[in-house]
């Protein structure tokens, strides 16, 4: 059992919480290199893994520290690396190289105030375009976004099991507050935690094709060092993993990457609706945010306003239906965010309806408080 | 404006006081023990190293949604420059708590001055564990800790040989103050005076 703790009350950081989510989802694998506000995430799992019998690895930087996870990953070991925006930045061009070989791993952004080193020790979410797309090329994705102690257990298992489900990394975004704020969580026990392994091909290694179509869409993993020879490599791939120029080939290959994450959609797009039945207005925020804005939504209902909250846990594929129905449902919708405004111009692309979508942002590294979010709801009621 | 039980502490002082520390063992000790819902938050900065340093404990019977203090029922000050920093959204009828041989000059009238850190130096025999004579009476005046298990979750917090120094540290905080009459303090009436207009 990797948690010795579990079933007890126990006084977790967000970052702590992290680590028990990785160890319970099965993550044997870390490389990473410190950094604040992600160093606890280390610090922890440099104890912890070895006593599972997994390994903890610092690196000389965040490029080698991606490049370690991928290697781990191909041989079979779920693998996470943790970072801050400087390193983030860092993690790109592999991030992309384990987008196309379709390596599943989870890389832990503990967002701070950018751009460059910033603001190492002041909370931000600067980081959430930066996530989708900070690797180049037209490529697939998954972002989540936690906002308490008990979602950095939860999301952190979840993020495991979707990258190994579809073989794409996972982006798990925290923030400074998150991280570092203090709460009681009860960790379940092992059985009662859902973990999802790769598939294994089931053929015989000189019949394996390593990135052959499915119905899934999700080829078959084959670790190496089990006999299953095979070529990896950054360059656009045929089925056999070797590159390839020809035009249907390319084409069929990256559409199944997109695709394979379309499939899922369902089960990726993790929203969360608290007080929406009736709800006139309503606050779309994301990450430590989200806490001010329920903070505020259930002032409004003190002043009479039917105010609602929809939390986005996945931030990208960017949870189109939930938002829609929101923006159909309420008059105007508060989108506050520790940026200028990166979810809102994506809520914006969606918003078919007119509905007024109100930016409310604070770039000064401190929190957005529930009274500033009052203050917006009450300007459109 | 809110109508949940929400109860909110910052402890204040400089970098070194065991500032943190203080705030990490109370929030502990009212969310795994007493079972209330808990959310301790710190400032977290380069200045935290010797110059202000700050940490919230929230504690609420429902779900905590904003983690963060908004308006504090009491502040506890190690130093004059704290208190006169992070004095400012203490609520009208709130508690400040400061150490009497540091904080000379108090902001409000509603105000217990404990010399914290000379009871840890003459009965305790280290200046060390002043933040837990200050814990221990923060926890007896604030009234939302069982005290038995704040206790307990400090002795299982600490290092291995200084129980009994951190134990009396805390029960001499308490003992102190239990001499405090709340009752006598003056009492606010920003509340009434509001409810008028």
């Amino acid at each position: 059992m990797a948690s010795p703790e579990t079933g007890q009350r126990l006084l977790l950081q967000g970052n702590e919480a992290v680590v028990h989510g990785a160890l319970a989802a099965g993550c044997r694998f870390f490389a990473g290199y410190p950094i604040t506000p992600a160093s606890e995430i280390s610090e922890l799992l440099s104890v912890m893994l070895p006593k599972v019998g997994g390994t903890f690895i610092q690196m000389e930087d965040e490029i080698a520290s991606m490049g370690a996870i991928i290697g781990a990953s191909l041989a079979g070991v779920k693998s996470m690396t943790a970072t801050s925006g400087p390193g983030f930045s860092l993690m790109q061009e592999n991030l992309g190289y384990a987008c196309i070989t379709e390596v599943p791993c989870v890389v832990v952004n503990v967002m701070r105030g950018g751009p460059s080193t910033g603001l190492p020790t002041n909370v931000s979410q600067g980081d959430v375009l930066m996530a989708r797309w900070g690797t180049h090329g037209d490529h697939p994705i998954i972002v989540l976004a936690v906002s308490s102690v008990a979602d950095c257990f939860s999301i952190t298992v979840r993020a495991f099991n979707l990258s190994e489900k579809y073989r794409v990394p996972v982006i798990l975004l925290s923030d400074e507050v998150v991280a570092h704020t203090r709460e009681c969580v009860v960790l379940p026990s092992q059985d009662k935690i859902r973990v999802v392994d790769r598939i294994a091909p089931s053929v015989p290694p000189e019949w394996y094709k390593p990135y052959a179509d499915n119905n899934r869409g999700v080829p078959d993993m084959a670790s190496f060092g089990e006999g299953y020879r095979h070529h990896v490599t950054g360059l656009v791939h045929d089925e056999r993993g070797y590159p390839t120029q020809q035009p249907k080939e390319i084409e069929s290959f990256l559409m199944r990457l997109h695709d394979k994450i379309t499939k899922g959609f369902s089960e990726i797009m993790i929203t969360k609706t608290q007080m929406m039945e009736d709800a006139d207005v309503c606050v779309i925020a994301y990450g430590c945010v989200s806490r001010a804005a329920m903070q505020a939504i259930k002032m409004a209902r003190a002043h009479g306003i039917k105010a609602g909250m929809l939390q986005l846990i996945t931030l990208f594929p960017f949870p189109r239906k939930a938002v829609d129905a929101a923006l159909r449902q309420c008059s105007a919708a508060i989108v506050p965010e520790l940026n200028l405004g990166q979810m809102a111009r994506e809520i914006n692309r969606v918003n078919q309806t007119g509905t007024r979508v109100v930016k409310y942002n604070r770039i000064d590294g401190q929190m957005i408080t529930p009274d500033e979010i009052l203050k917006q709801i009450l300007g459109v009621s | 404006m809110n109508s949940e039980p929400r109860y909110e502490i910052r402890f204040s002082g400089s970098g070194g006081q065991g500032i943190i520390t203080a705030a990490v063992v109370l929030a502990d000790a009212v969310g795994t023990l007493d079972g209330k819902y808990v959310c301790q938050t710190q400032s977290y900065g380069p200045e935290a190293r010797g110059g202000k340093s700050k940490a919230e404990v929230v504690m609420c019977a429902e779900p905590i949604d904003y983690p963060k203090a908004m308006q504090i029922d009491l502040l506890l000050s190690m130093t004059q420059a704290s208190c006169d920093a992070y004095f400012f959204d203490i609520k009208p009828d709130g508690l400040l708590v400061v150490d009497a041989g540091l904080v000379e000059q108090l902001p409000t009238s509603r105000a217990v001055a404990i010399p914290f850190t000379k009871i840890a130096r003459k009965e305790i025999g280290r200046e060390l564990v002043a933040n837990m004579v200050a814990l221990g009476a923060i926890g007896y005046l604030s009234g939302q800790v069982n005290l038995k298990n704040l206790e307990k979750t400090l002795l299982s917090r600490v290092p291995k040989g200084t129980e009994n120094m951190n134990r009396d540290a805390l029960q001499a905080g308490i003992d102190e103050a239990k001499k405090v009459d709340l009752a006598s303090l003056p009492r606010s009436f920003a509340n009434e005076w509001e409810a008028e207009v």
